[in-house]
């Protein structure tokens, strides 16, 4: 999955904490997530606009006035059925993952959710795949060998990054949580 | 996941029941299991400090452990007395690790020969059966230089050479590429693994470098003393 694709999904993860203003959602967005490229506005209420045709958020409150960030977004259950199984389901091993897998881990600290145990499904996912490049290293022709070595590289940084990101987990949930 | 041959049931052949120790006052396992069919080749994984090495050690019979159990092949391993794990480790297990494990006074072929020689076997049938390990391991023409004369990586796999000269049921392995680099070290696992799987030897591997354990056909992580193996299920933790 692509980092953007995943943009709703976070989006859907900080309403899970508490409802809130569009505002409030992109300001949180882009403090912990957007890492230089801020959230547009007019994004994010087309996605929150996709999300409430969806069913997985409503608008519980219109404040006095007019304009979009006057209204109050309120996740559904079918809303935090859908995080939850983002959440839990592993990515696909693909080199480069590190953007979704940190916004995964950040929403898994906020919302208390066991982000070791996520991070250990993804682990096991990774070491499938590099088992699988491995064997194709093995007994395939030079080519095969040098493509699959290539991914073997990338998903070792990657599963690099998920060890060490395990063992900070806790200093990680005190900076997201405060 | 590698499924194991319908043909072939699986059979426990190394199994570690709660196993806990302390060393003084460090506690390095606090409740490990752990289950190795015979065939299987397992990595154990890890951070640094989390007791992977000593539980090999326990699983090999060189530790014993406070409490908890150990077993191979139906056998309690330690209620056995020193005699007997190292009639055990002698007969019945092969051993690689990171460093320094040839005799520097002898030739290759003669520590390759070395745990043939200790189980009694005649000096010529030994060095013969040495000699085979050679060619296969890509050695050829190294058989009567010292360790001193060869490369680490040619040292290693003089090493796995006499882990497996005896024909052993289980081979286990410590950081084997610890000390080489990623080329050499992907080319010692490449011979490990073939031999193991041309001999049906069972290895416990353990490794912190996840490329060494992809070789495995699956991985146990060790933590805090405990180890889990990683089911692809998040009832796990
Ligand atoms: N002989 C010993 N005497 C005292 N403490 C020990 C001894 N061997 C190991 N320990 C301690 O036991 C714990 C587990 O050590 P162990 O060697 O099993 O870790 P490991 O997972 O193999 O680590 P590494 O990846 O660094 O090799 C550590 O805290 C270590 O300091
Ligand atoms: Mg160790």
């Amino acid at each position: 999955m692509l980092a953007g694709m995943s943009v709703p999904l976070t989006l859907l993860g900080l309403l899970e904490r508490e409802p809130s203003h569009g505002y409030d959602l992109k300001r949180d967005y882009d403090a912990f997530f957007a890492r230089g490229k801020p959230l547009p506005f007019g994004q994010v209420y087309a996605t929150l606009g996709r999300l409430a045709r969806d069913g997985k958020v409503v608008i519980s409150e219109v404040a006095p006035g007019e304009g979009p960030e006057r209204k109050r977004y309120v996740i559904t259950d079918h809303g935090a059925t859908e995080v939850a199984t983002w959440l839990t389901e592993p990515l696909e091993p693909e080199p480069h993952l590190q953007t979704v897998l940190f916004t995964k881990v950040v929403l898994a600290l906020m919302l208390d959710r066991p982000a070791a145990t996520y991070l250990d499904l993804q682990r096991a996912a990774h070491m499938r795949r590099m088992r699988e490049l491995t064997e194709l290293r093995r007994t395939g022709a030079t080519i095969d060998a040098l493509l699959a070595d290539h991914a073997l590289f990338h998903l070792e940084a990657d599963l690099r990054w998920i060890d060490m990101t395990a063992t900070r987990l806790d200093a990680l949930a005190r900076e997201v949580r405060s | 996941m590698n499924a194991p041959d319908p043909g072939t049931p699986s059979r426990p052949l190394v199994e570690a029941r709660d196993a806990v120790l302390s060393f003084g006052q460090t506690p390095a396992l606090r409740g490990a299991s752990l289950t190795v069919n015979a065939g299987e080749i397992v990595a154990v994984m890890g951070p640094s400090g989390s007791g992977k090495s000593t539980l090999l050690h326990c699983l090999a019979g060189i530790l014993t452990p406070d409490s908890g159990e150990i077993w191979f092949d139906g056998q309690r391993v330690d209620t056995l007395g020193e005699t007997g794990r190292s009639t055990l480790r002698r007969d019945r297990f092969g051993f690689v690790f990171q460093f320094g494990q040839l005799v520097p006074e002898l030739t290759a072929e003669e520590n390759v020969a070395l745990p043939l020689l200790l189980a009694g076997t005649k000096r010529a049938a030994a060095l013969k059966a040495a000699r085979e390990w050679f060619e296969r391991l890509d050695l050829a023409g190294l058989e009567s230089r010292r360790s001193g004369e060869l490369s680490g990586g040619q040292a290693q796999r003089v090493a796995l050479a006499r882990a497996v000269v005896s024909r052993p049921e289980v081979l286990f392995a410590d950081e084997p590429t610890g000390s080489l680099d990623s080329f050499t070290g992907e080319q010692v696992m490449e011979l490990l693994i073939d031999a193991a799987r041309q001999e049906g030897t069972t290895v416990i591997l353990v490794t912190h470098d996840p490329r060494v354990a992809a070789y495995a056909e699956r991985e146990v992580v060790v933590r805090d003393g405990k180890a889990s193996a990683l089911a692809p299920d998040p009832v796990a933790s």
